[in-house]
């Protein structure tokens, strides 16, 4: 597995080629990102949202996440505190979110 | 609406301006489009991880009174940038028609109805209160509020809940 220092980033601080993602890489960055050990809720939200960007181009707003995945907002926030939008899409290998909701 | 994040993993010896970390937003009008930039800007706050403090005051607790939250309509007169004459804009309707038409365009955007929006800015963790002042003023009660209000203070609470925050008057 590619270490994660040597891997091209994007302005945001996000993985600039969606090829560099992988499950394990995920961990390693919710480690860098103060998230810690990701578990089965992690998952539900980050498989939520790589199966609708790559639907749609874009991370769902929360409102669509907490409505479909089955991850309530308060458990969102509780799950990837400081930032669960951005947090959430970094560690899955994602652009930051365009939306505003 | 989202802070500019120019940390990255290579160049830490960039030095970044100190990243906001708390708002107070004061919603102070009763009209849809009076309420919604605050709430916004609100939850918008709280997605990027800073925290966040509703504070509503005068008009702007009908966006927390029970009865009346749900009911909430845009002002048609007296706004140029509707691009409505006043005297039609006067016309009985036009304010439910622009006020349907705002929310369908809202919906489109995911923007919730402000019952959700409320409920959902609670639940991000933020807190919501309302106006002593307006609370006295209006002979309102806590009962009347929804239960997302955490509370009625007073200006001075509504300062010292703010420290070191970031204050946002709507």
């Amino acid at each position: 597995m590619p270490e994660l220092k040597t891997l091209e980033l994007d302005k945001d601080g996000h993985l600039a080629n969606l090829d560099d993602w992988s499950p394990e890489l995920a961990q390693d960055l919710s480690t860098q990102e103060g998230v810690g050990q990701l578990n089965d809720r992690h998952w539900m939200v980050i498989n939520y949202i790589r199966d609708q960007f790559m639907e749609k181009g874009d991370a769902p707003s929360i409102r669509k996440l907490t409505k479909q995945s089955g991850v309530s907002t308060k458990e969102l926030y509780q799950l990837f505190p400081k930032g669960p939008a951005k947090k959430a899409a970094k560690i899955a290998g994602l652009p930051k979110p365009k939306g505003c909701i | 609406m989202k802070t500019q994040e120019t940390q990255t993993l290579e160049r830490p010896e960039e030095k970044a301006p100190e990243p906001i970390e708390k708002v107070s937003i004061i919603i102070s009008k009763g009209s849809l489009e009076g309420v919604y930039p605050g709430l916004i800007m609100a939850n918008g706050a709280r997605m990027e991880g800073i925290e966040a403090t509703l504070f509503f005051t005068f008009f702007g607790l009908e966006a927390v009174i029970d009865k009346r939250m749900d009911n909430l309509k845009v002002a048609t007169v007296g706004n140029p940038a509707m691009h409505i004459p006043t005297m039609i804009g006067g016309l009985p309707g036009m304010s439910s028609f622009a006020t349907k038409k705002m929310q369908g365009e809202m919906e489109k955007l995911d923007i919730p109805p402000v019952r959700e929006f409320i409920e959902m800015i609670h639940d991000t963790g933020a807190e919501i209160y309302v106006c002593k002042a307006t609370v006295d003023m209006f002979h309102l009660e806590e009962e009347d509020f929804c239960e997302q209000v955490d509370g009625v203070i007073t200006v001075g609470e509504f300062y010292e809940k703010s420290a070191g925050a970031e204050i946002i008057f709507t």
